[in-house]
């Protein structure tokens, strides 16, 4: 018993926060979604079972939802993955005093407040004499309204980006410089370099990136809420996590219906979870984390 | 294989901001002889290296190989193969891919690219762990793999930077005969970096002391252990390291403190005498001394001394150990195995 005491001590902070923190949680959306609990029934809700799972099924909308929830992923998930590894690159490779403040610029949006950066999108996307975009085009329109698609993934991998920036930069940096000298002198040109040492050596970075950015992009919907609330029109950018929070806690004329909600939520946990297992499963992530990181000669 | 071509360097200099890492370098390696590289860290050895490899660009002059000036050319248009000191083998491919990439990125046939790399790699003795990747192969397996990877596409010059210095000291001694023997059975021109001056004097054709970026002397071992040119090759080359003596040459002998040594014919005015440990003899009618230190090397006992407040480091046969802290003679020798300096370190005799 005492061999165990000691680990269980050093684990048990990080175990309190999971439990306190998602375990929870999870547990409470479950058991809310199995109840009527809305607005109207606030005072006595009742077990209804899989009701709400069966009023979403029969959502007419629903399939629609789910299509611009994989939309909106899959589309931001390569601008974030791409453009990170892009400029991580193109960063490294000019001289750092060149690279290093490019880099610093780039992560700007991420300390800006959401709020104030999707106004400063809603203002960039204007009409005329507002928007710098009607500007260049030429074309005074609404591009929030006229693009709606483009503006969500590209507000959003802008800021996205730069994550996958920081981590592939450091990942490029921790390779050794005698690896770059050996391929010039091999006679490798500064792509093949790239594609046949560079990319080969970044392939966990990748996997991290990819699996982190689809979770946090199947579960985040502030930048859409802020810029188009779902629109323009009927459910035209409204994804899954959104319509869970609007049926949840925004419906209109305060008719929310939290067992609704909770259940789409409940939803989006189990494909969260499927999600993970299919990225550990074809990156085969034993064979890569047993593999040394660091090369000790 | 095609032989090795003359390798020129003419005014090379390298500046890093303010610091000059090699300046102004005039050398000649002729074709298929190893050159070594030898100085202290910091002294400007691999950056010359990396300036032939083609990685640095020159800040002034010229590098030539052969007739052709290379130094405005990409490393991958010189034709040069090179083995680092980490061995720099690409982590995620097998050794035969390692060994493969130069002749894949030439787009080199597939058949005639795995002949290549199994004979290169027989003749290294790893042609059997060929599908093996480098992290599950000996240090001294990687470093054959890496010298596999820089002779596959036969080039005419051949770039070692401290390619010995990872490896177990036991399989060091082998590994520097292997490939002083295939660098002459392939007929390439080798230059060796290295600060292991007993590497440098046991491979090398001629060998290249630098110091501060400076190149002090260009000779071969011989000539650099009989004939240093002045006090910091003297001091660099040879193991242990030349006694040098400040003091006074008088004309038929040198002085310092107490210390009177007579020599016919030496030189007058302030200098440094050089007397190589080994050269240096106990017995009767020597100079006083009293024994400090006795460090017994296996074949031979190294014996501190101290000789009228100088300190000699004296080299003895095994059976001849004195006790520390009893009274011997040092016996200096003939004047042909003294080294004479000057007062700036520069060597004035014996011719």
């Amino acid at each position: 018993m005492r061999r165990y005491l000691t680990p269980f001590l050093f684990l048990s902070p990080a175990t309190l926060l999971i439990l306190l923190f998602f375990f929870t949680p999870v547990v409470a959306t479950i058991l809310l979604s199995f109840t009527d609990l809305s607005t109207t029934t606030f005072q006595n809700p009742s077990w209804v079972g899989l009701k709400n799972y069966q009023d979403l099924l029969a959502d007419p909308f629903l399939k629609k939802i789910f299509l611009n929830t994989a939309k909106y992923v899959a589309l931001t998930l390569a601008f974030n993955v791409g453009m990170g590894l892009l400029l991580a690159l193109l960063t490294s490779l000019v001289p750092e005093r060149y690279g290093d403040p490019f880099r610093a610029l780039w992560l700007l949006p991420r300390i800006l407040p959401p709020v104030v950066y999707v106004f400063i999108w809603q203002g960039l996307l204007a009409e005329a004499p507002m928007g710098l975009v009607s500007d260049l085009l030429g074309v005074s329109k609404n591009w929030l309204v006229a693009a709606p698609w483009t503006a969500v993934i590209l507000a959003n991998g802008f800021v996205g980006a730069s994550f996958g920036m920081l981590i592939f930069t450091s990942a490029i940096r921790a390779i050794p410089r005698e690896l770059f000298y050996a391929a010039a002198v091999d006679g490798a040109t500064t792509w093949q370099t790239v594609r046949k040492v560079v990319l080969p050596l970044l392939a966990w970075p990748i996997l991290f990136v990819t699996a982190y950015q689809t979770l946090s992009l199947l579960t985040s919907f502030e930048y859409i809420l802020l810029l188009t609330d779902g629109g323009p029109g009927f459910y035209t950018t409204e994804v899954w996590s959104l319509r869970a929070y609007h049926l949840a806690l925004s419906n209109y004329f305060g008719n929310v219906e939290f067992g609704l909600g909770a259940a789409m939520a409940a939803v989006l946990v189990v494909i969260g979870v499927v999600v993970s297992l299919f990225y550990l499963k074809i990156f085969n992530f034993k064979a890569l984390v047993s593999e040394p990181k660091i090369e000790v000669y | 294989m095609k032989r090795g071509i003359p390798v020129r360097l003419e005014g090379l200099s390298k500046r890093f901001g303010r610091v000059e890492a090699v300046k102004r370098l005039d050398l000649e390696i002729g074709a298929g002889e190893l050159v070594a590289f030898l100085g202290p860290s910091g002294c400007g050895k691999t950056t010359t290296l990396l300036m032939i490899a083609g990685i640095y660009r020159p800040t002034t002059g010229a590098v030539y190989f052969g007739d052709r000036r290379v130094d405005p050319l990409h490393p991958r248009d010189r034709d040069v193969g090179m083995v680092f000191q980490s061995y720099a083998l690409y982590p995620h491919l097998t050794l035969f891919e390692n060994i493969a990439f130069p002749l894949r990125l030439k787009k080199v046939p597939d058949a005639e690219v795995r002949a290549r790399v199994q004979k290169t790699a027989d003749l290294l003795g790893i042609g059997h762990i060929l599908e093996r990747k480098p992290a599950q192969v000996s240090g001294g397996q990687q470093q054959r793999a890496a010298l596999a990877r820089a002779l596959v596409k036969e080039p005419q010059v051949l770039l070692l930077d401290e390619p010995l210095s990872n490896l177990d000291a036991q399989i060091r001694l082998s590994a520097r005969a292997e490939i002083r023997r295939l660098q002459q059975e392939l007929g390439v021109t080798a230059i060796l970096v290295t600060h292991d001056q007993a590497e440098a004097l046991a491979m090398a054709d001629r060998v290249a002391v630098f110091s501060m970026g400076e190149l002090q002397q260009y000779d071969t071992p011989e000539v650099l252990y009989h004939r240093p040119k002045n006090t910091f090759v003297a001091g660099f080359v040879g193991s242990p390291p030349m006694n040098l003596i400040e003091g006074t040459f008088t004309g038929d002998g040198f002085r310092s403190g107490e210390l009177r040594i007579p020599i016919p014919g030496a030189p007058t005015g302030k200098g440094w005498l050089g007397v190589r440990p080994e050269h240096l003899a106990l017995g009767e009618g020597g100079h006083p001394a009293r024994v400090l230190v006795v460090e017994p090397l296996g074949r031979e006992v190294l014996v501190v001394a101290e000789v009228a407040g100088v300190r000699l480091q004296v080299l003895l046969p095994e059976d001849r150990r004195p006790e520390p802290g009893g009274q011997v003679g040092v016996v200096f020798p003939e004047r042909a195995t003294l080294h004479f300096f000057d007062e700036t370190g520069r060597r004035i005799g014996p011719e």
